[in-house]
């Protein structure tokens, strides 16, 4: 298994909330973390669903005239209908939605096991009894709050005793609260997948990224590189050339000139020669790069960047 | 000289078909859930799942093509939330739960079920001693909400009728106080295993102050020669009630117990592989509290006769004892 491939985010650093999990199929697969705000966002979205419920409940008991007519039904049903919102809101969402609450699926986030199984039952109910000790009593301490006294006391005790477990999410580097630990999982981000054009084909955006370009009219087979040329850059150059011809924008032209110069110095094409369109050359670089790189990958040399020169090239000169 | 196409052009090209057919399938059971698909189309999904998967690995090793590698990477992951789900059949669940693995869990955390008992066990004991011993301790261990009016200073008259009447405007609302009775106990049970995070400590100590409070109740009638009355009046709905607590008490001391003692784990997995047979014991413990809210809650109110309290309370043992014992056991 190939595990050197470091993903890195839309800015080139390296993400740090990404993890490896592998699924019972044997194969590594790379998920994010959710951060801490999304899910704090996902859980007062899941509050106000279960307010509303109960405001929507209480609304429905007060025109049907049930709570006058019945006030000790009303009053019974009540208290079992806060019971089950309390206990079994999100036990019951995370198990028939696979792992996802309406606040999450709004957030796009997801619960999953945290060793790559399937997210069974039991991790489930473990994650969220905790919930108890971590947000219920909580909000009920806070609403209850009397700051004098004994009373009072013991409340300031339980919010610095309930505090702990609100920042432990922030003290464990995988963002795990309390029901995360005790249920084994971890809260992700859903990835997007959106399948771009592969910039080695597209030779002329003008034309729509998918064109079948003919080897003969492709401005790329007028200019040819040295492997000596090629050799001078690795993988991390040549994802961030693709990120750079995927650029658009006003400045996309001054870019890629800079780009363009910049690469030519480096490689030391020679000055003086045939002009070429910025664009051009850099496709045709990026090309000819992505070839050199990957015939050397098949052999097993994998060039990750320009400093890498662990197994410098047979045929350099 | 013409260009030669890359191997990962033509790889992705290829395949590429596939990918979108299963970003298809995925996308809808993202937004409408699993039964969406037909079974011809579930079955298609894992195939395409592995598809996606295999194409991955190979892309990872011949591949430079940096938009197909985050795609591929992304469309896994959420193919693989699909497949991988928890189960949705929620009747089987249901069934396979109770039958199986709520008394499974418990016979697993029989020693830390056992200690829970004796910790309420220790914490009567010390509470009716100390009464017996001095009655006015009682107003330390019973809160006057708790007490309702029964101190050491009621009269035996008195507190005996608490054990028999009840006021006719109650009876009116024994639904409500059953619902009550259900919700305060069964969060009351969650506490004491969501607590138990903190190295089983306050665990202990809820197991504790309740069996203080519990043997202060008993001294204080057995004082006034109540005692065979009193058992009677607790154990209709105690039995099924203090079982259930004794359970969650137990789960909270397991993932304590796990956390302290990780063995030859680490103690972030001792305490997930605890946690999670815990998780399942208290969940379980949410029926008996039901059913003892409806014994308290009706029950206690409507049966009067000591021996018929006895009765129901035994046979509730019974009941709870052969299925924890006999349920759930492979062949």
């Amino acid at each position: 298994m190939n595990q050197s491939t470091v993903m890195r985010n839309d800015y080139g650093s390296v993400n740090k909330r990404l993890r490896d999990i592998r699924t019972p199929e044997g194969v590594v697969l790379k998920v994010e973390l959710a951060s801490l705000w999304d899910r704090c966002a996902a859980v007062l979205l899941d509050l106000l669903v279960m307010s509303l419920i109960i405001v929507g409940v209480g609304a429905l008991f007060f025109f049907s005239s049930f709570i006058t007519s019945a006030p000790g039904s009303a009053l019974a049903l009540g208290l079992l209908l806060f019971f089950l919102l309390r206990g079994f809101y999100f036990l019951i969402f995370e198990l028939r939605w696979r792992g996802v609450t309406p606040g999450k699926k709004v957030l796009g986030l997801r619960v999953m096991n945290r060793s790559g199984g399937p997210l069974k039952s039991d991790a489930v109910f473990a994650r969220n009894l905790m919930r108890e000790i971590e947000l219920f009593i909580p909000i009920t301490v806070l609403i209850s709050v009397k700051l004098s006294g004994t009373e009072g006391l013991s409340q300031i005790f339980a919010l610095i005793w309930l505090g702990l477990f609100a920042i432990l999410p922030f003290c464990n580097k995988d963002r795990m609260r309390a029901g995360d630990m005790v249920g084994g999982t971890w809260v992700v981000r859903i990835p997007e997948s959106k399948l771009l054009a592969d910039v080695a084909e597209s030779v002329d955006p003008g034309h729509g990224a998918f064109k079948d370009v003919h080897p003969k009219d492709s401005p790329r087979t007028k200019i040819t590189f040295t492997d000596a040329q090629l050799d001078v850059y690795g993988i991390y150059e040549l994802q961030t050339l693709e990120n750079v011809l995927r650029v658009d924008g006003p400045t996309v032209d001054i870019t890629q000139k800079e780009v363009c110069t910049h690469i030519q110095k480096k490689i030391g094409w020679p000055e003086g020669g045939a002009p070429v369109e910025p664009k051009t050359f850099l496709e045709s670089f990026y090309a000819a790069l992505r070839a050199r790189l990957e015939a050397r990958m098949l052999l097993g040399e994998r060039k990750e960047n320009k400093f890498d020169q662990s197994r410098p090239s047979v045929d350099k000169l | 000289m013409a260009q030669t196409t890359l191997k990962s052009t033509v790889f992705r090209k290829e395949r590429e078909g596939k990918w979108q057919a299963l970003e298809q399938l995925v996308n809808r059971v993202e937004k409408h859930g699993i039964r969406e698909l037909s079974s011809d189309e579930t079955l298609k999904l894992q195939s395409l799942y592995r598809v996606a998967l295999s194409s991955l690995s190979v892309a990872r090793n011949i591949s430079l093509d940096q938009s197909a590698l985050v795609y591929l990477e992304a469309l896994s992951a959420r193919a693989y939330f699909c497949v991988y789900g928890p189960r949705t059949k929620f009747l089987t669940e249901l069934l396979s739960f109770f039958l199986h693995k709520f008394p499974a869990a418990v016979r697993d955390l029989k020693w830390p079920i056992f200690l829970s008992a004796l910790t309420l066990i220790a914490g009567m004991g010390t509470g009716y001693a100390m009464i017996i011993m001095e009655p006015d301790w009682f107003y330390a261990f019973v809160s006057d909400a708790m007490a309702a009016g029964r101190t050491p200073t009621s009269p035996a008259d008195e507190l005996r009728a608490g054990l028999f009447t009840t006021h006719s405007s109650v009876k009116e609302y024994l639904h409500v106080f059953a619902s009550f009775l259900f919700t305060h106990n069964a969060k009351i049970g969650f506490l004491a295993f969501a607590l138990g995070f903190a190295f089983g400590i306050p665990t202990v100590l809820l197991l504790f102050s309740n069996g203080l409070s519990l043997g202060a109740f008993t001294a204080l009638f057995v004082n006034k020669g109540l005692s065979v009355e009193f058992v009677g009046w607790l154990s209709i709905h105690g039995t099924t009630e203090l079982l259930a607590v004794i359970l969650c008490g137990g789960a909270g001391l397991a993932i304590g117990g796990a956390a302290i003692f990780p063995g030859r784990q680490t103690r972030l997995d001792s305490l997930t592989f605890q946690g999670r047979k815990s998780g399942l014991v208290v969940v379980g413990t949410v029926v008996m509290f039901f059913a003892a809210g409806i014994l308290e809650g009706f029950g206690r109110q409507l049966i009067v006769e000591t021996t018929d309290r006895y009765l129901i309370g035994g046979v509730a043992v019974l009941i709870w004892a052969t299925y924890f014992m006999t349920f759930g056991r492979k062949s």
